[in-house]
């Protein structure tokens, strides 16, 4: 890791709430990223890891108070999520939506179209998405179904990866991608974000995180600890152990 | 007929007309006349007369259109006229019509009120498909009463598509009343993109063991439009089956409303009836609304209903937007979807293609004309 590497994404000092309430949700979280880096950011539950998430895409559900977002050198506060996604910020659902009626193939199109602006046909699709079917291990009706209807949590958590890996997002936030997955599936979704990054280094990746499994997985270079609202520690994997060991308790206490 | 100004029209008021823009209707403003009908297909069955009655194909008590409707029909045949009159579709026994009958009605001229009138009288295991597509120019402000009968023999199976492409000047207040005797089955289905205010009451009398009925919907209106629907699954005999799916979106200021009712009489055990409608509200001025009812006289019967009216979830859009697709892209293709499953069930007659590629160019036109209906719905 070279700390000379082009800075991708600098947040600073931001403050962002859900529009529904009334208290900011994220309270001076700052973090910035390089090309090709790998930053976890663990933290317990309400302390804001998917409004964080969110936030980056500029979710409607979410509003940001106070603070900048620059990614690529662009302050892109004011700009849509599509926007967003177009410039190559990518984001892994927690829960990704289920859409009746649209097939996942149809949606790639779509997304394909929009992100990289070729039109493929719903034949070189098909090949495109066979070879990261495999390499996750779904089945090949996989992308014939409809989105995400009916999909175990694992499949839904696959097929986010799978859009990760065509999409080619210089950025991508994975949040909380491991919940809800057993060892088995856990592992498969690491070695499709380790295939990813060794197809793409380049690739600058923030994973959002409750537990440490999923980072014994995929080596983080950062670890960042997240409590109400803001970065609380930085450091490396000894971090991961230590809450793993003792909890997110220890760290409340060395907030300011 | 007596004088159009005579007739005292039923209001708002009355509970079969919640809802409905019948207070906006001012018969003295019509003339009666007829549209032009053209029909297409095997011509040795079908004729221009009229030989069922309402009471043969309907257990309900004809409303006040339905019985001018019906005195209409009666005066035409009894005059003699043959353009414009009943157009009858009547199988012979174990006949099966390869091609779809396909009736075309054209409106073109404004203040007219007509009573298109078809039957389709299928006879035992016999099989037709009948296709009736309403047209009417740009700026026709004139009022279609039309009803389709269908009577299904022993074991025949009948299929009828209807395609509302009216102007959004013109009226329609429809009527399909079908019937089906032992072990036949009726696909009834509607598929409503014009007109200004439209409304079709649509009902099925299961009357014979095993009869089933297939209803299925697709409407969608834009601007000042309202689709009003009215449906009945009558089972009254043992074993019967009916399955009905109707599914709406409005947008702009346009209006749906749908009121349907499963009845299982007490003879009518080991029934199955199934009834899901579904309302898409694309603008935050548009308005639906779902009413179903259930009336069940019998036990040991497997009867579901489901009703749903809501926009696009705010949820599904982040997710669509969030892979770099544009906001109006994502709207049509969550519609899209939505109108899948109705759309795959659809008979071929219904030309499925060819209404994928008309719902398409509804929310195209929607589009350019900048109705703010993705702001709209998120704000």
């Amino acid at each position: 890791m070279s700390t000379t590497a082009p800075e991708l994404l600098r947040v600073h000092e931001l403050h962002a709430k859900a529009v529904e309430g009334d208290n900011d949700i994220l309270r001076g979280f700052s973090l910035t990223v390089r090309e090709g880096e790998v930053h976890a950011i663990m933290g317990p539950n309400g302390s804001g890891k998917s409004t964080l998430a969110n936030t980056l895409l500029a979710s409607p559900a979410y509003e940001v108070t106070s603070g900048t977002v620059v990614y690529k050198g662009d302050d892109i506060s004011d700009v849509s999520t599509t926007e967003r996604a177009k410039r190559g910020i990518f984001l892994g659902f927690q829960y990704p939506q289920e859409i009746s009626g649209v097939s996942v193939l149809q949606f790639l199109r779509q997304a394909l179209s929009a992100r990289k602006g070729i039109d493929l046909s719903i034949l070189e699709l098909r090949l495109a998405a066979m070879d990261w079917m495999k390499r996750l291990g779904m089945d090949s009706k996989f992308v014939d179904r409809h989105l995400n209807q009916g999909f175990s949590g694992g499949e839904k958590k696959r097929n986010e990866i799978m859009q990760m890996a065509m999409l080619e997002p210089d950025l991508a936030i994975l949040d909380e991608t491991d919940s809800g997955l057993d060892i088995d599936a856990l592992r498969i979704v690491a070695k499709g974000i380790r295939e990813v990054r060794a197809a793409r280094p380049q690739l600058s990746i923030v994973l959002i995180t409750h537990y440490q499994r999923l980072l014994d997985e995929v080596k983080p270079d950062f670890v960042h600890v997240l409590v109400d609202g803001r970065i609380v520690a930085t450091g490396g994997m000894e971090l991961a152990e230590r809450l793993e060991k003792s909890g997110y308790d220890s760290f409340r206490s060395e907030r300011v | 007929m007596p004088a159009l100004a005579s007739i005292v029209l039923p209001t708002a008021e009355e509970e079969l007309w919640r809802y409905s823009r019948i207070d906006a209707l001012e018969l003295a403003a019509y003339s009666l006349g007829s549209l032009t009908t053209t029909v297409s297909g095997d011509e040795s069955v079908v004729s221009r007369e009229s030989r069922l009655a309402l009471t043969d194909v309907s257990s309900e008590p004809g409303d006040a259109f339905e019985t001018l409707h019906e005195e209409e029909v009666g005066r035409q045949s009894t005059g003699g006229a043959r353009d414009g009159g009943a157009v009858r579709v009547a199988t012979s026994r174990g006949q099966v019509v390869a091609t779809p009958i396909v009736i075309m009605h054209a409106a073109r001229e404004s203040g007219v009120l007509s009573f298109p009138s078809l039957e389709v009288d299928a006879a035992e295991n016999s099989e037709v498909t009948v296709v009736e597509r309403f047209t009417s120019s740009v700026g026709c402000r004139s009022l279609l009463v039309p009803m389709v009968k269908i009577r299904a023999a022993q074991s025949a199976r009948v299929t009828y598509v209807a395609i509302n492409e009216l102007s959004r000047d013109t009226w329609l207040i429809g009527y399909q009343r079908a019937s089906g005797e032992r072990d036949s089955s009726i696909s009834s289905s509607t598929i409503a993109l014009g007109g200004d205010y439209s409304r079709v009451r649509a009902g099925v009398r299961l009357v014979g063991q095993g009869a089933s009925a297939k209803q299925i919907a697709l409407y969608f209106a834009d601007g000042q439009q309202m689709h009003d629907f009215r449906t009945l699954q009558d089972h009254a005999a043992p074993r019967t089956r009916s399955d009905l799916l109707f599914k709406g979106a409005v947008r702009d200021t346009a209006k749906s409303v749908y009121t349907g009712l499963i009845k299982i009489r007490d003879n009518a055990e080991k029934s199955e009836a199934f009834q899901t409608n579904r309302n898409l509200t694309l603008s935050s001025g548009a308005w639906a609304e779902s009413v179903p009812n259930l009336e069940i006289e019998t036990n040991d019967v497997k009867c579901s209903h489901a009703s749903t009216v809501g926009p696009i979830d705010d949820e599904q859009r982040f997710y669509l937007e969030s892979r770099g697709i544009r906001p109006e892209v994502a709207e049509r293709l969550v519609v899209f979807g939505f109108f899948a499953d109705v759309i795959d069930r659809l008979p071929a007659a219904a030309q499925p293609d060819v209404l994928r590629r008309k719902v398409g160019e509804k929310l195209t036109a929607a589009a350019t004309a900048g109705t703010g209906a993705t702001t709209g719905a998120r704000s």
